[in-house]
């Protein structure tokens, strides 16, 4: 067991800056390759003619999920020590339902938005000023809301835990579901291609 | 005359077709393919950092640093911009999002110079204004900004790290954004196509 490194005192603080930016360079590759420094690429997943986002969120989904089950069962990679973030039933469905809206209405994301204003893109400079702005209508906001933003809080869990079935299970169930969306994926493109 | 002019022709060609060939973005990656790179990028920080991806922490940390610049006193009084104030010795630009997303730009910037992608522009449906398209990325930008806050955390630090760990919050906020997106997808159509 020797992973992840940085928490196991491989290398410090100030060195993780440099593993962040490096990591980042590769984020924001792979998002550029696929297209999705583009709005209108980015938003034909809620008009189903171009899927992208669904097969490229989910390959990446099934590929780090793999990665760290095996490396996980192969006693390299120490899972327990692996940050997530906790669960809040009600705030994650309306925190979802407010960043969808904002997907598809300002044609981003937070992480694609940088691409975008990597790549020239306007709308994606003022779609970053826009969260600048709703990250400062957050904090005036917050102190009202405070019963709400941590109501219905489970802590930090994962499907297989909360629902207690094995692991490899739930790994394997997640599989299935993403070859199946993207067998179905290919289908839905076909059927809305002459709509474009 | 005449040779200068024979040689000019012959240049000219091949000329011709390099600006073609500068002017023609290429075509995007298989989404399966880049899915994979992605993936393997996701699986390097879990193994590194012990930490996924992330976008809206990065953000949150510069709109801290930028209100501590202009109105120190406001910053320090809203909680969810003091928590990256506490420590006076350090900047909250010192974070590890913040690095990671300046490197998500030079990611996407090379990216895009290597396709021939960068261009000036906006981008929007042939039915929209261009100023009705920039106030609607803003709006768009602002909503964005308070999902993530309420979930702690975007489609990145959410949904895509969170995914592949099986966290519970981050599959239901998942399928919420999904929700959340075709629901309105129909209402602003005019925007887009």
């Amino acid at each position: 067991m020797m992973a992840p490194f940085f928490k196991f005192g491989l290398f410090g603080d100030e060195a993780s800056l440099v593993v962040a930016f490096v990591i980042g360079i590769g984020f924001g590759f792979f998002l550029e390759r696929a297209g999705f420094a583009s709005a209108r690429k980015l938003v034909s997943q809620f008009y189903l003619n171009d899927l992208a986002v669904f097969k490229v969120m989910f390959t990446a989904i099934v590929t780090a999920m793999l990665g760290v089950t095996y490396l996980s069962w192969m006693g390299v990679l120490d899972l327990s020590q692996v940050y997530l973030v906790p669960t809040f039933v009600v705030p994650q469905i309306v925190g979802g339902l407010v960043l969808g809206a904002g997907f598809v209405i300002g044609g981003y994301c937070p992480g694609t938005s940088a691409v975008s204003i990597a790549t020239g893109k306007l709308d994606g400079l003022l779609f970053a000023l826009g969260l600048l702005g709703g990250t400062l209508a957050f904090a005036e906001l917050l102190p009202h809301i405070q019963g709400f933003f941590s109501m219905t809080s489970i802590g930090t869990t994962t499907i297989p835990v909360y629902f207690n079935l094995p692991y490899g299970l739930v790994v394997f169930a997640v599989v299935l579901m993403a070859l199946g969306g993207f067998y179905g994926a290919g289908l839905i493109e076909r059927a809305f291609a002459k709509r474009a | 005359m005449t040779v200068r002019t024979d040689t000019a022709d012959v240049l000219a060609a091949p000329v011709a077709d390099d600006h073609a060939a500068v002017r023609e973005a290429a075509p995007y990656t298989n989404p399966y393919l880049a899915g994979i790179g992605l993936g393997l990028v996701l699986l390097a920080a879990f193994v590194i950092m012990g930490r996924g991806l992330g976008a809206s922490g990065a953000f949150k940390a510069f709109t801290a640093w930028a209100t501590n610049l202009v109105a120190p006193g406001y910053a320090h009084s809203r909680t969810f911009l003091a928590d990256y104030l506490s420590d006076p010795t350090t900047s909250p630009l010192n974070d590890w999002l913040v690095f990671e997303v300046v490197g998500v730009f030079a990611g996407g910037l090379i990216s895009a110079l290597l396709a021939r992608r960068v261009r000036l522009g906006v981008e929007k449906g042939p039915r929209v204004t261009t100023g009705v398209r920039l106030l609607l990325a803003f709006g768009g930008g602002a909503l964005s900004a308070v999902g993530a806050a309420i979930a702690r955390g975007c489609t990145s630090g959410q949904a895509l790290t969170g995914g592949a760990l099986l966290n519970l919050g981050s599959w239901i906020f998942m399928l919420s954004v999904f929700a959340g997106a075709y629901g309105l997808a129909y209402f602003v159509r005019g925007e887009w196509r």
